[in-house]
């Protein structure tokens, strides 16, 4: 098995403004983010043969990825929708990269975009994640309901407490205050997150993450290739994924999720472990997402989350920045697409505001996590 | 779309069970009787994870019959619901959901009632409790009382 570590590279990358954008649609946030991708990369959309992308969450229909496309005059020889829900960004990256190494495509739009702040004027079914049959009949309906279950598990086998969960709430709004393309901007305290209301206990409304529209797309390509580029390339050292279940009523536990595995594997094909990341950009729907990937991923041991996110060790300028963009939490929810792309910028080096640059950043991990906490997906980027 | 998965659709938005899921059918036949099921392996012997399914989880047999539980469970997690998602809770609120592991085997989705929310705790012993409606029959679960 030949390791694909370094083969490949990120050569471009693209975000929309995001937000509430009411005159925008799923289609046109797509189209918006490729375009914004191509003319980072410099090349036209003719010069792409590939492209991936998610099942729009507004419009389930087949085969998105080819429709997008043609609509973007991309011909492409590799395309198809992805399906991991807030994996689906990174498995893009992963996708796309295999696609290349085996001779199928030599560049590859990964894009996704959802319009979730405003509604979509276009018609289309709304996507179901599965056996809400299950779950909905007892009033269990929402994201937030699975991950509280998950947070109440920490509490109780671990002693974590909300308090604890603020840390990263806090942390990651004052990552957006500094992030001109953030939702949210306004600096909260612990205080404000323990006074926010319940939504569904224990997870409070700032445990939550946003509901956002806007895109965001990143060009994958050869390391040869990627040199033809004209901005720095961002080298894909490490990818993994695991999915330990499905739905809630057959996950073995709560509390350790497919991030361990995922990380591990993305870490061997790396030959990098956690001292070794500058920074981290994690899945943060929830703030316990985040808490139990920090503990997947070996920044700290487990059930040591609650002690890992205080004294400012997530914060800029610590020992593990995390969310340097602001996350789901505060800056947009676009499942983990703009993770990828903050990324990127960070390790390009001048792209984003000053205050927020993770200074000397090399070396980054990406998460990505969706359904009922089960899917995810893993990126080890690196500055070329 | 066939009517089959459209009705099932429509169902699923109004936070209803679908009835008549063929795996799932004998489950909420036998609820109407007052009896809690669960499909257990005939080669194996496991008890399926739910929802059910047509081969079995654990080997993937496809031989297995419908058991009659004991209805009692331990709560493996909890949660309070403060936000109504749905009008017909828009009066319930704040109301438990919890993960209930049953005694045999398999966990479910459920409600601890007869106690408030937030005194429901994890690895609180609970029994089945049924509730008519219309149309179905759920099962929900109250603290087990100390003899």
């Amino acid at each position: 098995m030949t390791n694909l570590s370094g083969k490949c590279a990120i050569v471009g990358m693209g975000e929309t403004t995001v937000g509430k954008r009411p005159d925008a649609t799923t289609n046109s946030l797509h189209l918006e983010a490729i375009k914004a991708c191509l003319e980072d990369a410099g090349i036209k959309a003719s010069q792409v043969d590939g492209l991936l992308t998610n099942q729009p969450l507004n419009d389930s229909h087949r085969s998105y990825a080819v429709k997008l496309a043609h609509m973007a005059g991309i011909n492409a020889g590799f395309a198809t929708d992805l399906a991991l829900g807030g994996a689906t960004p990174i498995a893009m990256v992963q996708h796309a990269v295999m696609a290349i190494e085996a001779g199928m495509a030599t560049t590859v739009m990964c894009v996704h975009a959802r319009k979730r702040a405003t509604p979509d004027p276009t018609p289309g079914h709304s996507i179901r994640r599965g056996d809400e049959h299950w779950e909905e009949p007892w009033g269990h309906f929402a994201a937030a309901g699975g991950h509280a279950f998950a947070a109440q598990r920490h509490m109780y086998e671990y002693g974590t407490k909300s308090e604890d969960l603020a840390h990263i709430a806090v942390s990651t709004r004052k990552h957006a205050s500094l992030n001109k393309n953030a939702t949210l901007r306004k600096p909260i305290t612990i205080e404000d997150h323990q006074q926010s209301r319940m939504i569904v206990a224990p997870l409070h409304l700032l445990d939550c993450s946003l509901e956002s529209d806007g895109g965001g797309a990143v060009l994958v390509t050869s390391v040869e290739r990627a040199r033809d580029f004209p901005k720095r390339p961002i080298a894909i050292l490490g990818m993994g994924q695991h999915h330990p279940h499905f739905s809630l009523l057959d996950a073995p536990t709560l509390t350790t999720l497919g991030g361990k595995k995922s990380s591990e594997m993305a870490y061997r094909m790396a030959g990098l472990g956690p001292k070794d990341m500058d920074f981290a950009e994690i899945y943060d729907c929830f703030t316990i997402t985040a808490l139990i990937t920090l503990e997947d991923y070996g920044f700290c041991a487990k059930g040591d989350g609650k002690d890992f996110v205080k004294d400012g060790r997530i914060g800029l300028g610590g020992e593990l920045p995390l969310n340097t963009h602001g996350g789901l939490l505060s800056q947009a929810h676009l499942e983990g697409q703009l993770h990828i792309t903050e990324a990127v910028k960070q390790l390009r080096g001048n792209e984003v505001e000053p205050e927020r640059q993770v200074a000397n950043a090399k070396v980054g991990i990406v998460s990505g996590h969706g359904g009922s906490l089960a899917m995810h997906a893993t990126l080890i980027l690196g500055a070329l | 779309m066939s009517k089959t998965q459209d009705e099932r659709g429509r169902a699923a938005r109004r936070g209803q069970p679908f009835l008549d899921e063929p795996e799932a059918k004998p489950f909420w036949a036998k609820l109407r009787e007052h009896r809690l099921t669960a499909q257990r392996c005939s080669s194996c012997k496991k008890i399926f994870t739910f929802p059910p399914q047509a081969l079995c989880p654990h080997c993937l047999a496809s031989d297995y019959e419908w058991v009659i539980l004991c209805g009692k469970g331990k709560v493996y997690s909890c949660v309070t619901y403060h936000r109504p998602w749905h009008p017909a809770y828009q009066d319930k609120i704040p109301y438990n959901v919890s993960l209930i592991d049953l005694d045999e085997g398999g966990r479910i989705v459920s409600n601890v009632v007869d106690c408030p929310p937030d005194e429901v705790r994890i690895g609180m012993a609970v029994e089945v409790v049924y509730e008519d409606l219309p149309e179905y029959t759920l099962p929900k679960f109250r603290p087990v009382k100390s003899a």
